[in-house]
This record gives structure tokens, sequence and C-alpha cells, in this order.
């Protein structure tokens, strides 16, 4: 059981100017499940590698507790991982496979043999103990790949994107088979996904990264109510927030015929710092409703509905600032559009997100 | 296409019949393509198969007919055998003392290299050091040199040691006798490194580097990963430099001769049978049986290693 502090933490690979990771700060509680999250080429994976001790720290420290671990190999840091290709010992059985850690260790025999077969009930894998990785299936390997950091007993598990070589059904199972074992084990984890809808499911909390610099670290609920900026907003949530830069006025922002209204300080943050008077507005496409032509909402030409069964999304573009805006709505089933109609899109007042034009910061 | 290993889902076969090696692969398949190799196949065998026979029939017998008529009148003897193998006259051959010669000499000369060569491409594929890829590109360019060039200047190395502006950096080896098998190892394994090197490096750098860092975060050292994970997975291409390098060894005459002499305490097979041809030309139902000889040790070790040939150790590890 440990905590994890990354301390201005920063990566820069030979021969490239931006880092990789940037001046990383992060403490990870114990017994915590911190996720991730980000596109590709956001440094979450590389935030991990420096943790495992797989990729080098050019800047900052690392901690574990209150070990220094920042030059440490990584068979000294005490931690486990899980590979995204599970990275399994082809040539040797699944028992062997767990056990591998623990032989180097020079476990007793008798203990390895109990922690293995302790984690393979836990895993369902007693039967495919004398088995070789290539006589298994995808979900079994990943199990396997998971019992190999289980016996352990690590200070820390890391998992690199574990579930993306799973197929759809069996991801959501195995998500959460994942989070109930960890919560079970008490074993902080680090868990790295480019899934947003895993990080949200998943993490206790849930650190959002963008070209090597983490954006915000907060609850799924938080960072959904909450998003700290522009990106955030964007990154999470699915479909993505509608996230438009309109012009500002003293009332609010003007949304062609709508106006958006505003608080006080807001506008008047939104003015400072180079504004320019205008203002970035965003909201979900489940804050909106549609109404009647004449009550005053945005018009929107449907292009696409996707019907999902319990409720639908609604795509299309809007006239906006001289331009034409992609909007997507979210709404009942029984009062979905067609194609080619022209509906009405209403924010709630209530469920706006304002942001800073320039810096994209939220206000 | 017969195979025992399950097929995985997810895991696409390479069957597919629309890529250049699926069209290649179907024609090769077909019972035209099957007669064809049948035929080369008994085509390239008849000449040894020739000389086996040969190698049964009486002297009296080889020195007037051709081997086809042993079909019509067979006679059979194993005098040839025995005569080669133990015979104590000076001409018999005597080959069972050279037979030990090179086993002696070969199988050093396969297991130094490819040792070697393993640990190098283990290293300059996974272990960051500064000048790695230029000490790749050196050992790839030593392939260039043709064995011939080198042979002066390493028997001098042997005979006079090394000498700079009047130090001697390394003395002179003064092997004599039996001792002569060390300067045919050293040799051998010289000659081998750069090609062996090269073919592992390709083979273990294919390796996936999970797996190198899922044993690093195990707890595994570079002489533990390279023992526990890295040589069972190459295995098939040991086997196959195996394979290579022991036929290479095993045929050599030149290198043999240079460096272990024709003395009968250090001369292969090879430098025998060359003077059993050269010789006693007029005896030469003496040399169907010495090639028989020297040919039964590189069948054993093709027939029991050929099967690394064509298994792929690898499925399964990682998908892809």
């Amino acid at each position: 059981m440990a905590t994890v502090t990354y301390s201005k933490a920063t990566r820069i690979y030979a021969g490239t100017e931006r880092p990789a990771v940037d001046h990383l700060d992060l403490e990870i509680g114990d017994g915590e499940f911190l996720v991730l999250v980000g596109p590709s080429g956001c440094g979450k994976s590389t935030s991990l590698r420096m943790l495992a001790g797989l990729e080098d720290v050019d800047e900052g420290s690392i901690y574990i507790d209150s070990r220094d671990v920042t030059h440490l190999p990584p068979k000294a840091r005490d931690i486990a991982m899980v590979f995204q290709n599970y990275a399994l010992y082809p040539h040797m059985t699944v028992y062997e496979n767990m056990a591998f850690a623990l032989k180097l260790r020079k476990t007793p025999k008798s203990e390895i043999d109990r922690r293995v077969k302790e984690a393979a009930a836990l895993l369902q894998l007693e039967e495919y103990l004398g088995r070789k990785p290539k006589a298994l299936s995808g979900g079994q390997r990943q199990r396997v790949a998971m019992g190999r950091a289980i016996v352990r007993e690590p200070q820390v598990f890391l998992m690199d994107e574990p579930l993306s070589n799973l197929d759809a059904k069996l991801r959501v199972q195995t998500r959460t088979q994942i989070a109930t074992l960890q919560a079970k084990l008490g074993i902080t984890t680090v868990y790295v996904t480019h899934d947003q809808v895993e990080a949200m499911t998943m993490g206790h909390r849930v650190a959002v990264l963008l070209d090597g610099v983490l954006q915000q670290v907060d609850t799924p609920r938080e960072l959904y109510d909450k998003p700290g900026n522009v990106f955030v907003a964007g990154f999470i949530g699915s479909p993505a927030m509608n996230i438009k830069t309109v012009p500002l006025t003293e009332q609010g922002a003007v949304f062609a015929e709508m106006i958006v209204p505003l608080g006080r300080e807001q506008v008047a943050a939104a003015q400072a710092n180079g504004g320019d008077g205008k203002i970035t507005v965003g909201f979900r496409p489940e804050d909106c409703d549609l109404v009647g032509a004449t009550e005053g909402g945005l018009p929107v030409v449907v292009e696409l509905v996707e019907d999902l069964g319990s409720d639908a999304n609604v795509y299309g573009h809007a006239a906006l600032d001289g331009g034409s805006e992609r909007f997507v709505v979210r709404t009942d089933r029984r009062t979905m559009p067609n194609m080619g109609d022209t509906v009405f899109v209403k924010p709630r007042t209530d469920h706006y997100h304002a942001f800073h034009a320039a810096t994209g910061q939220r206000l | 296409m017969s195979t025992t290993t399950p097929v995985l889902p997810g895991v696409t076969s390479e069957k597919l019949p629309g890529t250049a090696a699926g069209r290649v692969r179907k024609r090769l398949n077909t019972r035209a393509a099957t007669v064809v190799s049948i035929i080369i196949a008994v085509l390239w065998t008849i000449p040894t198969f020739g000389l086996f026979v040969s190698s049964l029939r009486p002297e009296q017998d080889i020195k007037t007919t051709g081997w086809w008529t042993f079909f019509s009148s067979p006679a059979f003897t194993l005098e040839n055998y025995n005569d080669v193998l133990f015979g104590r006259s000076a001409s018999s051959g005597q080959l069972a003392n050279y037979f030990v010669n090179s086993v002696v000499i070969t199988i050093p000369s396969v297991l130094f290299p490819i040792a070697f060569a393993a640990m190098a491409a283990y290293a300059l594929s996974w272990i960051k050091f500064r000048g790695r890829d230029w000490i790749y590109v050196g050992i790839f360019a030593l392939q260039i040199v043709p064995l011939q060039m080198a042979l002066v200047p390493l028997l001098s190395f042997f005979s006079r040691g090394v000498t700079l502006a009047g130090i001697t950096l390394m003395p002179a080896w003064n092997l004599d006798d039996e001792q002569k098998f060390i300067q045919v190892w050293f040799a051998h394994t010289c000659f081998a490194l750069p090609f062996a090197v090269f073919l592992l490096h390709n083979f273990v750098s294919q390796l996936p580097g999970e797996l190198m860092e899922a044993a690093r975060v195990d707890g595994a050292s570079h002489a533990k990963i390279f023992r526990t994970i890295v040589l069972p997975l190459i295995t098939p291409a040991l086997a196959s430099l195996t394979i290579f390098q022991f036929l290479w060894v095993w045929n050599d005459l030149l290198v043999a001769l240079i460096f272990a002499g024709g003395g009968d305490e250090t001369a292969p097979l090879t430098v025998r049978l060359a003077e059993l041809a050269g010789t006693r030309g007029n005896e030469w139902q003496r040399l169907t049986s010495g090639a028989f000889v020297a040919i039964v040790i590189p069948l054993l070790v093709f027939l029991s290693l050929q099967r690394y040939f064509v298994r792929g150790l690898l499925t399964g590890s990682v998908k892809g």
C-alpha cells in the first residue's frame, strides 16, 4: 500500500523540443484508482513508464511513499505492470508466467504455489495453469497478465491500456472486473487509457493530459460537471459538448438571435486578458431542449439522427456569426426529428459552461 | 495445409487468398507442382544414392561396372568401410582417427561463435549504450572481407604474435600438435561471427520490446533476460545457424588444412579425403565409403534440428 507522487516530473526525448511530459505534478493517494487519459501522444503512457522506471526522468522526481524512486531501476520499485499487448512469455505456461517474478525474488516454492493458485482462483484461470499463452483466448491472456501483476503483491499496479485489445463486449465486462478487483485488493493503481468512458467508469479520480501537460485532475463527476478548460470540456463526454466561440455583450453570449445570459463577474473576466469581445460557451447535448419555432431557439438543420434505443442523438448545422457551426443534441426518442428537418435548440440556461475565448480557462 | 495449432479468434490466418503470397502458396499446392518437386528431388539424390550403392560393392565390381548393375547382379560387402575406418595399411585411410579429429574441431567451432553471437545480438539490440549502432554496422561490414584475405595475417598472428613499433602487444602462441585445435577453433569463430551476429541480431531485435520490459519490471537482470526469455525464443534461429555453421565447418578443407596442418593428430576427415583422392587415385573404392563416413554426422545434425526451421515459437506472445 503506497502513495505515488510526481513532482515536476519531466521527460524530453532526444531530438525533440517539446517535452513528452512537462512538469507533471500529481499526487495519488493510498489505494486510489487513478486514470490517466488523453488523446494519443499526450504523454500518458510516458508518464506511466516513468513511474515504472522504463523511461528516464529528465527533470523533477517521482516518489513512491516517501521513497525517491526517480533513478531506481524497475525492479527496485516494487511495482507490477500490465502491458497493452500483455507481454506474456510465450514459451512459459500460465503458471510459469505468473511465478516468474516470484522465482526471481527467490520466494520459497510453497509460497509461490500458494500465491499463484490464489490469483488463478481469483481470475478463474485454474484450469488453464498448464497451458501456454498461444492456447488462450484474448480475454484469458488479459487475465493472465493481470494475474502476473497480482501475485507480486506490489506497492503499485500500473496498467497501460490493458483492455484495448479486447472486443467491445468483453471490454465492458473486464472493465468492471478490474475495478472490483482493485477495490478488493486495495492496491494503489495507475491506469492509462485513451477511452474516456473507461476513465469515467473506473477511476476514483481522472487526470486529463494534453501535449504532456496535465489539464485537470478530479473525480469523474467534477470533471464532467466542471471541466477546467475547453479541452477537458470537449474531451470528456460522448457525444462531445457543443463548444462555440461567440460575441459577448453585457447581457451574455450571443447565439444568433438567442442570448445565453451570463453573470456580471463572468462577463468581466471574459473581457480581461485579451478576451476581445468574445466568449467560448459550451453546453452538453443533453442540456438543451428542442422547442417550438417561436420560442427563441437556435434553428438547426438536422443532418443525422442516431437512434440509441433509450434516446437519440441529433446532429446538425446552424448558421452562426456568418459561418455554419455543428451542433449535437440528445433528445427523447418520441420527439425525434427526421433528417432535413429544422429544429429549434435552446440550451438550459443553468447548464452551460463558459470559458475565456483566448486562454480557454473556465470562468 | 495440415496444422495442429488451434486457430485463435482475432489472429488472422496468413492464407489470405487475395495477397501475392497467397497466390504463390496456392500454386505451389497443386498436384503438378508436387510432381515436379518430387522429380527434382529424385534427380538430385541419384548421384548420392549411386555413391552409397558403390560403397557397398566389392572392389572388383566397382572398378569394372557401373553402380546400377548392382540391381541385376547384387554383390554386397562391408569390406570398404572396414578398410577406410580401421585398416592398418598406409593406403587404407584410417578414417576413424580423422573422424574423431573432425568432431573435436567442429563442436567448439560451432558452439563458440553461436554463443558469442547470441550475446552480442542481445547487447546490440536491447542494451542501450553509446556507439551501439556503429559497432553493429562495423560488424556487419566485416562480412565483406573474404576469408582468404585473412588467412595470412591470422597465421602470422598465431606464429609471431602482434608487435607494433617494436613493442610486443601479443606474444606468439607457439602451439604444437594437438594444441593446434585451438588455432582452428579461433579461426572458425572469427570467420563465423560477423554473419552470425547479423543473423541473430535480426532475430533478437524483432522480439517484442514489451517482453523485455515486462521481464525488467518482474525484476530480471540483463543476464537473466538473455537466458530465460531471449534464448528460448530464438531457438529456431539458433538451430538453423547451428546447422549452417556445422555443415560449413565439417566440410571445410581450407581453414583446417592451414591452421591444423596435415598431421594425423589434428587433420580432419576432409583433409584425409582429399589426400585419398589425390594420392590413392587408383584405389577409389575406398573413397566411396570414406565419403559416406563423412556424410553421416551432418545428416544426423540436420535431421535432428530441422524441425526448428518450421516452428514459430512466437505465436501467442503478443497480439498483432
